[in-house]
């Protein structure tokens, strides 16, 4: 189905770096925490998305499949 | 009355006993069938159907299951977990039992409001008046003070490690709680309504409740209303037969927030006859939660109201999560400054814009409810709101007017 | 001889791992920092710090792989791997034997993350803090030269800046500190 990013909002410490690497789905609130898009993420950026998930210095990000997230709702 | 005696006091073992005779020998599968068909839903702010949950903890269980029994009461204007718990402290043990042998638990923990002693000293002496059976595979955990501390991961969370603060999800409770174990979180008054159930059937649960609602509830009726405090209704009655359950109005009434703090505001000129039933609540984007309906006084400010509630919950986050810390706090900050009629310009514009972004951006749900009662704060009291800005209070003004008069 | 230039290059290739280190550490430190400007963002720094620790590995092999094998120095193997073995500088060269291993489990750590997670490596990446001082002091030690002015002014610069970054790093206001419940308030008994 495709993937779509995590966050773990406690570890979350808003760093921002995520924002910088990955603009079309990820911006930055009043107090630089991330709004993401919770969409699948296009196949265009899934790279950057992986590299948006490696940047983040405390972990909080990962790339989960659609379908896991889904049926967790 | 079911849930609560008409007399204060703590029912006994032998009292109880005797009303309901002994606790029904039925099979696992049996009584989760009985709870689903009876459409049971939970008590304790979500309304998430009852047979449903038992049933995803028992599919998970391999015996080793645990029941939490949740009567920490966090929100303020609730007093219905307490005075269950104080009441009739054994038809809440034989819900956990039975949730117990349902879905394959060997652990039951009452998790019960530090401060709330009444329902912690009937608690513990019920417990003590029953066999070596059940007392010896049951504990009463004392819940710290505050909001959050009743959320089901928090609760989870403060067993295993004495932290009382949400975890991140998934993993959920059901799947693994208290050790790792898959744990059944349940409201106290849900556990009580299903040890009712069990006894005489889904039928006669459905049957109580007016024009098609089905089931009765605990509320607690505060604000303007000549006798407040818990009281026991049947579904499908509606706001005005709240009112006179709690002896009637004392004053003019502006709006009603039905489900605490985690709930919303209504408007009582739409709602009066509003029935107080899930789906007819649903339909109009209000929901019954914990049983609070509190009448909010004509002669009070709406605005006001809302920056106190504001304020609260900005000071009841976990602190573990930055949207939730920041945002609240930036919300409660501009809602008081449009409180105290001296706002700064944009603040109202703010507050909406900062509402529509914090929903689904904590690690639980608190910001979530914070968010939703704002906006139905924003809704209900548009005209305050927006007077307000403009330095006006619209209460304050006709309250001018009536004393001119 | 080959000898000499084994020698020049096992010093060359010392200094400039020293001036690629001390880069990284001040950029670890602008990164913990959170500095940042519209044209200069946060995974640059993050990037250089990765990229330059990186580079700053390929010029230690050069630097040890030099120094092992100059018969000038004799030091074989052993004396790289097995700290405070040699005979030649022992103390000094054993320093640097130490701060490679030092290094070699933050760059680990680091390149494994995810499956150290960020307790353990946020734990080892502190040892930097006692890596390079030490690498430092093996440099200064291990030195058989005169005393080059230009030498000591490349010390004094990596000394100075590492020095500089941590005093503004001391002085920095926590980018977490909302996270802890003010001691004396009455709710921070409420959580246990």
């Amino acid at each position: 189905m495709g993937e779509t990013i995590q966050i773990d909002r406690i570890r979350c410490d808003g760093h921002g770096l995520c924002a910088e690497l990955l603009p079309e789905l990820i911006t930055l609130d009043d107090w630089g925490y991330p709004i993401i898009a919770a969409a699948a993420i296009p196949p265009s950026l899934v790279d950057h998305a992986r590299r948006a998930v490696d940047a983040c210095p405390v972990l909080a990000l990962r790339l989960a499949s659609m379908t896991a997230v889904m049926q967790k709702r | 009355m079911e849930l609560i005696r008409p007399t204060p006091g703590a029912e006994t073992l032998a009292a109880h006993q005797q009303r309901l005779g002994p606790l029904p020998a039925v099979g696992s599968g049996e009584l989760i069938a009985e709870l689903e068909a009876s459409g049971l839903l939970g008590r304790g702010g979500a309304g998430f159907p009852v047979g449903r949950k038992w049933r995803a903890v028992a599919e998970r269980s391999s015996g080793n299951a645990v029941v939490l029994a949740n009567g920490a009461e966090g929100e303020p204007l609730s007093l219905k977990d307490r005075s269950l718990m104080a009441s009739r402290p054994h038809l809440v043990i034989d819900g956990a039992l039975l949730a117990a042998r349902a879905v394959g638990a060997n652990d039951i923990i009452f998790y019960v409001g530090g401060e709330h002693r009444a329902a912690d000293a009937a608690l513990r002496h019920a417990l003590a008046e029953r066999p070596a059976d059940p007392r010896g595979r049951a504990r009463i955990v004392a819940a710290p003070a505050g909001y959050v501390s009743g959320e089901e991961s928090a609760a989870v969370h403060f067993v295993d490690a004495g932290d009382a603060r949400p975890t991140t999800t998934p993993p959920r409770p059901f799947e693994r709680g208290v050790g790792g174990r898959p744990t059944l979180v349940q409201n106290v008054e849900s556990l009580a309504l299903a040890a009712l159930i069990a006894r005489r059937g889904h039928a006669w649960y459905r049957g109580l409740g007016h024009d098609g609602a089905r089931g009765i509830g605990l509320l607690t009726v505060s604000g303007a209303v000549n006798r407040a405090g818990v009281h026991e209704v049947a579904f499908g009655s509606t706001l005005s037969d709240a009112a006179a359950a709690a002896g009637g109005l004392n004053d003019d009434v502006r709006a009603v927030l039905l489900g605490g703090y985690f709930g919303g505001w209504a408007d009582m000129d739409e709602q009066w006859g509003l029935p107080l039933d899930a789906s007819s609540l649903r339909a109009r984007g209000l929901a019954l939660g914990c049983g609070v309906v509190h009448f909010l006084p004509a002669e009070s400010c709406g605005v006001e109201a809302t920056a106190r509630i504001m304020t609260y919950l900005a000071s009841q986050s976990a602190r573990q999560c930055g949207p939730c810390v920041f945002g609240l706090a930036a919300i409660a900050d501009a809602t008081r400054r449009l409180a105290a009629r001296s706002p700064q310009a944009g603040d109202l514009e703010r507050i909406v814009r900062w509402s529509g972004e914090l929903t689904g951006r904590g690690a639980c749900r608190h910001p979530d409810g914070a968010v939703a009662l704002l906006q139905s704060a924003l809704q209900v009291f548009a005209d305050d709101f927006a007077g307000h800005q403009r330095r006006r209070c619209l209460t304050v003004a006709a309250r001018e007017r009536v004393a001119v008069a | 001889m080959s000898d000499t230039i084994l020698w020049y290059a096992t010093r060359g290739a010392g200094v400039v791992s020293l001036v690629l280190l001390t880069g990284v550490v001040v950029l670890g430190i602008v990164s913990a920092m959170r500095w940042q400007t519209a044209s200069w963002p946060r995974f640059l720094t993050t990037g250089l710090h990765r990229n330059l620790a990186l580079a700053t590995l390929v010029f230690l092999a050069l630097h040890i792989v030099t120094a092992v094998v100059d018969p000038f120095t004799a030091l074989g193997w052993q004396a790289a791997l097995i700290p405070f073995s040699s005979s030649y500088r022992r103390l000094w060269l054993g320093l640097g034997v130490v701060a490679i291993y030092l290094l070699a489990a933050i760059v680990v750590s680091s390149l494994l993350r995810p499956l150290f997670g960020h307790s353990a490596w946020r734990a080892i990446h502190w040892l930097t803090y006692l890596m390079w001082p030490i690498a430092v002091i093996h440099g200064i030690g291990t030195g058989t030269d005169p005393r080059f002015a230009w030498m000591l002014g490349i010390e004094a610069v990596c000394i100075g800046s590492v020095v500089a970054a941590v005093a503004w790093r001391v002085s920095g206001v926590s980018h977490t500190a909302w996270r802890q419940v003010p001691a004396a308030s009455p709710r921070a008994r409420k959580w246990s």
